[in-house]
This record gives C-alpha cells, sequence and structure tokens, in this order.
C-alpha cells in the first residue's frame, strides 16, 4: 500500500452525551487531503455536533480528536482560535456578519488568520486582499455584491458568500454544514457544484453534512471541468479514478456511524435505516 | 429564595469571568487597534454633543440654585467654589456616566445581542476569532478611556454655564472672582476622586452591556430584555461605585 498522507482529521472513540442522548457513540474516522465524506442521518443524529466537534465547538466527554495533527481535545479555547482559522466552515444559515459588507465578510478570515499570526498589516494595506477577495467572490459569481450587506442577497446568494468566506484563506479542509438546506433544487445544485468546483481546483479535504442525498451524489459522480469551466459526469473509464474514490458517505444514527463507504455499497445497503436516505431523496 | 440567590451569584461569577479576561486580553495577542479606534469614535466622539448639553445645563443649575441659598447668607462669592467642588467631584462624572450608560451600554448590549440571537458570535468563533477579544476587549479599552475624557468637558463646559448664570446673568460674583475662587477650590483629592470615578464607570458600563449582550436568549425580545437590564444594572453600579469611592476618599 503506497504511504498515505498524514490525516487532517482524525476521531479516535469520540463520545459525548447531552444527558442520556448520544450526541457522539464511539466516532471512529479518518479524514485526508483531498479526502470528500458526505455526512447522512436524520436530525438529531449527530451530524452537526460531529462537524462542531472538528474545529473543538463542543468537547468531547471521551476519545480523542486530532486537526491538522494537532490534539483539539487536550487544547484550551485560546489555542484553538489559531487552529481554527486554518480550517474554512460554512454555517446552515451563512453566519455572515450583517453589520459588514459581503467584501469585509470575505475579507474577514484573511485579516483573523493575519491577526492569529500576529503578522503585520503591510498585505491588507497594499491591496492585495481586495484583489483576493473579488477573486474569490467571482469564484462563486457574486462578484458584483463586493459592496452590498448581506440582508440584500437572497438566500441562495449568501450561502455562496458564505462558500467564498470559508474558502477564500485557502484552506486544506472545508467544513459544509447543510449547505443546501432550504434552499430550492436550482440553488441547491449550483451550490454543490461550487462545492465539487472548489474541491477539483484545490484538492481541499471536506466535510459535507447534508439531508439531500442527491449533494453526495453529485460529488461522488461529477468532477468539475476547468477547460469548459463546467460542472461534467465522470465518465465510464473514470470510475475507477482514485481521486472519484475519495468521496465517501457517512451515515448516523443516534451519534454513531452506521454506514461509511461509496456511493454504490451505500446504494446496495440493506438496512432499512440507511436505504430510507437514499430511496427518499431518490 | 435559595433559586434566586444562587442564580444572582451564578451571574456574578460568569460577570467576572468575563471582567477577567477582558482584563487578560489587553495583555495577550491580537490586539484590535483598529476596533479600538472605532468604538472610542462610537462611544467618545458620539457622546460629545449630549455630554455637552448636559454639562451646560447641570453647571447653570447649580448656580442658579446655590446662587438663591448662598446670596442669603452673604455668601454669594463662594459660587464658583461650590459649582467647581460639585461638579468635579459628583455631578460631571455621575451625569456623564449615567448618559453614557444610557447610550452606550444599551447600544453595546444590543448589538452583541443582535449579534449572539443571530448566530454571529458562534460563527466568530467557528472561524476561529476569541469573541471576548474581538468584541468586549476593545469596548473596554475605549469606554475606559473616553469617559474621563468625556467628563472632563462635561466638567469645563458645566463650569462655564454657572459662570454665564452667576456672573452675566444674576451679577452675584465678578467674573474674575468667579474663576479665582472656583479654581483656588480644587485640591488634589477632588481632582483624582474626579478622574478615577469615570474611569470606573468606563469598566461598569463596557463590561455590563457586552456581559448583557452575550447572554442574550429568546430573539428580539431578549435583545429588548437584555438592553434594558443593561441600562439598568449600569446605572446602579455607577451610583454604588460613587458611594463606594466617595466613602473612601472621605476618609482619606
Amino acid at each position: 500500500m503506497p504511504d498515505q498522507p498524514a490525516p487532517i482529521v482524525e476521531f479516535c472513540d469520540v463520545n459525548l452525551r447531552y444527558g442520556k442522548t448520544w450526541a457522539l457513540h464511539d466516532v471512529s474516522f479518518t479524514l485526508r487531503p483531498g479526502e470528500t465524506r458526505i455526512i447522512l442521518g436524520e436530525s438529531g443524529s449527530g451530524k452537526t455536533t460531529l462537524l462542531k466537534a472538528v474545529i473543538g465547538l463542543v468537547c468531547p466527554d471521551e476519545g480523542v480528536i486530532k486537526l491538522f495533527g494537532k490534539e483539539v481535545t487536550a487544547m484550551k479555547e485560546e489555542a484553538l482560535f489559531p487552529l481554527r482559522s486554518r480550517a474554512g466552515i460554512v454555517l446552515q444559515e451563512g453566519g455572515l456578519f450583517d453589520s459588514l459588507s459581503i467584501g469585509e465578510n470575505v475579507e474577514y478570515p484573511l485579516l483573523n488568520q493575519q491577526a492569529n499570526e500576529h503578522k503585520s498589516k503591510e498585505l491588507s494595506k497594499s491591496g492585495s486582499f481586495d484583489e483576493r477577495v473579488r477573486e474569490t467572490l467571482r469564484f462563486v459569481e457574486l462578484e458584483h455584491t463586493f459592496d452590498k450587506f448581506p440582508s440584500e442577497l437572497s438566500g441562495g446568494m449568501r450561502r455562496r458568500v458564505g462558500i467564498a468566506r470559508a474558502i477564500v484563506t485557502e484552506p486544506p479542509l472545508v467544513l459544509y454544514d447543510s449547505p443546501t438546506a432550504g434552499l430550492d433544487p436550482i440553488t441547491a445544485n449550483t451550490i454543490m457544484a461550487l462545492i465539487a468546483k472548489e474541491r477539483d481546483t484545490r484538492n481541499t479535504a471536506a466535510l459535507i453534512v447534508t439531508h439531500r442525498y442527491q449533494d453526495g451524489e453529485m460529488m461522488a459522480n461529477f468532477r468539475y471541468d476547468a477547460q469548459n469551466e463546467e460542472l461534467v459526469p465522470v465518465s465510464e473509464g473514470e470510475q475507477d479514478d482514485p481521486k472519484r474514490m475519495r468521496t465517501k458517505f457517512m451515515v448516523m444514527k443516534e451519534g454513531e456511524i452506521v454506514f461509511f463507504g461509496t456511493r454504490e455499497e451505500l446504494e446496495h445497503s440493506g438496512d432499512d435505516y440507511i436505504k430510507r436516505f437514499v430511496r427518499h431523496e431518490a | 429564595m435559595l433559586r434566586f440567590l444562587t442564580s444572582s451569584l451564578a451571574s456574578f461569577q460568569e460577570f467576572l469571568t468575563l471582567a477577567g479576561q477582558a482584563f487578560l486580553n489587553t495583555t495577550r495577542r491580537p490586539h484590535y487597534g483598529d476596533d479600538i479606534f472605532l468604538q472610542m469614535d462610537i462611544i467618545g466622539i458620539g457622546s460629545i454633543p449630549i455630554t455637552c448639553l448636559t454639562g451646560f445645563f447641570s453647571g447653570g443649575i447649580i448656580a442658579l440654585q446655590m446662587s438663591r441659598a448662598l446670596s442669603t447668607y452673604g455668601a454669594g462669592s463662594q459660587v464658583g467654589a461650590i459649582v467647581a467642588i460639585t461638579l468635579v467631584r459628583e455631578l460631571g462624572p455621575v451625569l456623564t456616566a449615567l448618559l453614557v450608560a444610557g447610550r452606550n451600554a444599551s447600544g453595546i448590549a444590543s448589538e452583541l445581542g443582535s449579534m449572539k440571537v443571530t448566530e454571529q458570535i458562534d460563527a466568530m468563533r467557528a472561524l476561529g476569532t476569541d469573541p471576548t477579544q474581538k468584541l468586549v476587549t476593545p469596548r473596554l479599552v475605549a469606554t475606559a478611556i473616553m469617559l474621563p475624557c468625556l467628563t472632563v468637558l462635561a466638567d469645563a463646559i458645566g463650569w462655564f454655564g454657572a459662570y454665564l448664570v452667576a456672573v452675566p446673568l444674576l451679577h452675584v460674583i465678578s467674573g474674575p472672582t468667579y474663576w479665582s475662587t472656583s479654581w483656588r477650590a480644587l485640591v488634589l483629592n477632588d481632582l483624582a476622586q474626579g478622574l478615577i470615578k469615570p474611569f470606573l464607570f468606563g469598566i461598569i458600563i463596557a463590561l455590563v452591556g457586552c456581559f448583557y449582550g452575550l447572554r442574550t436568549k429568546g430573539g428580539t425580545q431578549g435583545v429588548g430584555h437584555a438592553t434594558t437590564q443593561a441600562v439598568v444594572a449600569a446605572s446602579i453600579w455607577i451610583f454604588f461605585v460613587t458611594f463606594l469611592i466617595d466613602k473612601i476618599f472621605v476618609n482619606l
């Protein structure tokens, strides 16, 4: 077996309980550079908790969580801030700062990272951030909203700004918390196309929490064609491409990972709970 | 009763923890200098008009009341001294602080409260920013710096307002006597009180505003509740602390 790169995220026997309810139960998995995990499960099954635990927003009762090789579970809150700023996160409702313009919202992680690394302000003063912010907004096709405020945008546009904010620092890991929740199918597909584009252009690792099976299917079956600047289906010849095999599905139930595997394995699962997600959305 | 006491103590403990973190952050990186200047502008520069107005009228009112009372005893020449001591020691710091509490403790609580209920504080943490460092410490530093400055301004304008009432309006004292008696009436103890009080009030206003803002629950109604609580609590604390300081300085 060839040498694998070091994991970006590592969960080892993680347990977390809220009262008598398991939020995370014996959760163990790894995520390496360039890999994508689609996390499915019913509401309250622990998907968002898992995402929050990755960056130390919730602390497990037992087990070890490592992010970028550092043990999150053993770190103090102050020490976690610089680590968190190395990962991108897209929150369910976008989580944009309503008193900042779209440009300022997208610039925020850059300034934050700079502040956390105690660098000088030379870069922002020279205007380099401005160009980078515009470039990232162009990536999500929202450059024209630079001076607007979040309240002036539609839900789908806010979600795209959220993606721009998450990827502006070009993080090796992006966490997506229900990026398509509450959106119409066309907008949802646009969002997923952007996520696939980000994955294929920058080889970013991603954890995607979603209720929609189509989201995962799209990540597994489509790739971004940089030449034609569009998302194209993976051809027959590419079916066994290791790159494509890096998208795997995780199904959660009562805090436990009850399924881990490829799209094909998911679709052929005999488990009633797991089948519900595939059938329901198909 | 026991539950009320327990929850009050727990809230006070939370307040002390927030205060401790905010103070500790002044020595820790990253420092948000731009945010401090922005808050100094909002809290300090933005409060100048109401501070001037309040200072002017409070000085004028003291002079108006004192001129009449002191003239009865043939002590009209002491108006300047009374105005100076009252303004510098008590009314300047307390009135300015109450105004700034009404204007800024509420502003801070509603701003942070809105951020809390719309999960922007959580987003900030997720993006790798310490909300206390980014939101509380700049407001603490800005208010602690600006409130003494505003108080000095209110004192000066009040002094001038009292002059207008006592000298050109009521003619109880001559201009040069007013300025010289009032200036000579002040001792180091008065000036120290006049500066220490607004510094402490500034800390109270910022921390109370931030504390109630950050613990906001229950949507927009919660924001309104937090705002009211912040103003009431800051005002009570201002009176309590001024009483304590007076007690200490009277015994000096």
